[in-house]
């Protein structure tokens, strides 16, 4: 048992969790053909078949099974502010199997040149009262009694009255913005909490505008979209839902990280070594001070940055994305590729912060401007 | 003629759909055949919100998931257990707190703070559900453009209507979650003091970005979480980002049924 939970523990740890799942997530969504090939040898979408949603859905509930026998995972789960997001871990399982389930049926059916399983109901026409009245009623029905009975069976978290010179420890944002808090460790304020809100905002509203294939408009589908799905799925599941989870979850006192079965110490001392790419540069591979010029310090990081954002799309339209390229048009592909290359920037930022303890790639605090 | 000598109750509510009362209310009368199905459909303000005939495949659960629909139910319970919970709420400083503590000791049926609390926490996952459904049949593809950025806005201004809301307990939580979200406001590039560029702004040596007056403070109303922050949330909460909402959710639905309806395999 110990050993379980220890093992669970350690592999929870933000820098062996993240990779895991950031390698395993392009196997089970393949983005390219390439990859859906490896997909198929390794049998992974059967994931979304009745058997392999049972199995999905029994090692969650083992999972939490297994946890709650365990007091310090019971005391974060419990925790009344907490449930809804066990519950969305749960809703979030079920409706992506159900929708990867019907889009993988689907594309088997027009693998044998028939229609989707939506074209072929679509071919009858039905009158809303009585069919979709009756199925709204029941639905409502349905969630109001969940309410109530989730409202007299869990009472509403409340503390203790406000007192502002006395800070909780750890401090957290409501939950569904955890996962802004969470790039609060490798990102400034300004950028976790500002800039990517409105680029987040910017680049959904934007997205029936970036994707120009017309295929899969109104029925599930996985292989005619396999890029956009991908994409979109390693920014909702991956970057939101399960950042939120560690968020959650994960972070004890101080933010600092701490396994789902371990206690949370307040005490629990984390080595902060930390260092900017400046300091990295002059004072750890070229061995002498850091100049006094902002500008000449900040050099390589800002030259970083350009490159990052100036070199690689004009790099990749030419090699990988040509034909995206060319499709797309300059405007959709610079937008794109720009989206694209900032929300990579946290993976980047993880890395090199768990690989080199880089601390900012440019940093003027001078002028509050790190990143 | 046996069948004639019925109770007088019995008849009554035999009669009731055919009553003039029933009549006046409900155009139709009960829809027992195709043509008063239709004309329910089209002489309800609410049902018309509907079309009258669908393709078979928008009705299934297993197709929209129905959580647009749940959204918006959520949203009404959450509306109306507001109301009543604004009876009892005062938003200072003083009372707040312990407004919120009689709301469940002495209120009668006093489950209506959780059914609020616990509706707004659903709200978020229906809204992120119902946004992944969308996703994943398609549907933002043309021509529902459109009404897929006004989803994305629905979807901050319902998170913005929950974030507003935790504040309003007045407990610890309430007042640290939204000092740590606030606190980002002030690092706003130019217009917040702890932002990069916030001493763009400024003529000669008077700087115009500073702890009282910059975009923190505008949205709290001071230079911490207090009085002015619980007021303006509190209005916001119940009134500003409400009345925003409905705006949007009225072109939402409209622009559902402009767009051709649910989506579908063409
Ligand atoms: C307060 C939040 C929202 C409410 C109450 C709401 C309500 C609805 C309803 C009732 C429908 C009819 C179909 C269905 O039930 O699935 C619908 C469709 C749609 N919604 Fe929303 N919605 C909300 C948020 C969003 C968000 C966040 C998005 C996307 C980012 C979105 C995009 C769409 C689109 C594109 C359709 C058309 C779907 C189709 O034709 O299949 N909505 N919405």
């Amino acid at each position: 048992m110990e050993a379980i939970k220890h093992f669970i523990n350690t592999i929870s740890a933000p820098y062996i969790m993240f990779p895991v799942v950031l390698l395993l997530f392009f196997f089970v969504f393949p983005p390219t053909t390439g990859l859906m090939k490896i997909n198929r040898r390794l049998g992974l979408y059967k994931l979304w078949t009745k058997q392999g949603g049972i199995a999905l859905f029994s090692t969650l509930i083992v999972f939490f099974g297994f946890g709650l026998t365990d007091e310090n995972f019971r005391k974060i789960v419990m925790k009344p502010d907490n449930v809804p997001i066990v519950a969305l871990i749960f809703l979030v399982v079920f409706f992506l199997w159900l929708s990867m389930k019907q889009g993988w049926e689907n594309d088997a059916r027009i693998a044998q040149g028939k229609l989707p399983n939506e074209a072929e109901d679509a071919k009858e026409k039905i009158l809303v009262w009585p069919d979709l009245v009756y199925i709204e009623f029941i639905c409502l029905i349905i969630c109001s009694a969940f309410l109530i009975v989730w409202a007299i069976l869990l009472p509403a978290p409340l503390e203790e009255p406000a007192n502002p010179s006395v800070s909780p420890n750890p401090s957290k944002a409501p939950w569904y913005f955890l996962g802004l808090q969470e790039m609060l460790v490798y990102f400034d304020p300004w950028i976790a909490g500002v800039l990517f809100p409105t680029v987040i905002i910017f680049g959904m509203m934007c997205i029936p505008f970036i994707d120009t294939n017309r295929k899969g408009s109104g029925y599930y589908t996985f292989q005619q979209r396999q890029m956009a799905i991908s994409i979109f799925l390693f920014f909702w599941l991956v970057l939101w839902i399960f950042l939120i989870i560690t968020g959650t979850f994960l972070r004890g006192p101080n933010w600092n990280f701490f396994g789902p079965f371990e206690y949370w110490d307040p005490h629990k001392l984390v080595a902060l070594t930390n260092v900017n790419l400046s300091e990295f540069i002059y004072m750890i591979v070229l061995n002498q001070k850091l100049p006094s010029n902002i500008l000449l310090r900040e050099m390589w990081g800002i030259l970083l940055i350009i490159a990052y954002f100036g070199l690689i799309p004009w790099m990749l339209a030419k090699t990988a994305f040509r034909t995206l390229y060319e499709k797309m048009g300059v405007a959709r592909y610079s937008i794109f590729t720009i989206l694209l290359l900032m929300s990579a920037s946290l993976p980047i930022k993880m890395f090199l912060r768990w690989a080199f303890n880089i601390k900012y790639i440019v940093a003027i605090p001078e002028f509050f401007f790190n990143i | 003629m046996a069948q004639e000598k019925n109770n007088p109750i019995q008849d009554f509510f035999k009669n009731l759909p055919q009553s003039q009362l029933a009549r006046a209310i409900f155009r139709t009368g009960i829809p027992r055949n195709r043509r008063q199905r239709m004309m329910i459909m089209l002489n309800s303000v609410f049902l018309h919100l509907h079309p009258v005939r669908l393709p078979k495949h928008a009705v299934k659960v297993k197709y929209t998931w129905c959580m647009g629909g749940l959204s918006f139910f959520v949203f009404l319970v959450l509306t109306v257990t507001g109301i009543l919970l604004m009876f009892y709420y005062r938003p200072t400083v003083e009372y707040a707190y312990g407004d919120i503590i009689d709301l469940g000791e002495q209120v009668p049926l006093g489950i209506m703070r959780e059914i609020h609390r616990w509706s707004a926490h659903l709200m978020v996952i229906t809204v992120w559900l119902h946004m992944f459904r969308v996703f994943m049949t398609g549907s933002y593809k043309p021509p529902r453009e459109f009404n897929w950025s006004v989803g994305v806005i629905l979807l901050v201004l319902t998170m913005l209507m929950s974030f507003t809301g935790y504040l309003l307990p007045w407990d610890q939580l309430a007042i640290w979650a939204i000092t740590v979200g606030s606190n980002m406001a002030g690092a706003t590039p130019v217009l917040g003091t702890s932002g990069p560029g916030s001493a763009l702004l400024a003529l000669g040596d008077v700087n115009f970005i500073h702890s009282a007056s910059d975009a923190r403070f505008a949205m709290l109303g001071g230079r911490f979480v207090g009085e002015g922050a619980l007021l303006r949330f509190y209005v916001l909460h119940c009134i500003g980002l409400p009345f925003v909402m409905m705006i949007f959710m009225i072109v939402h639905f409209w622009r559902v049924r402009k767009d051709g309806g649910i989506s579908g395999p063409t």
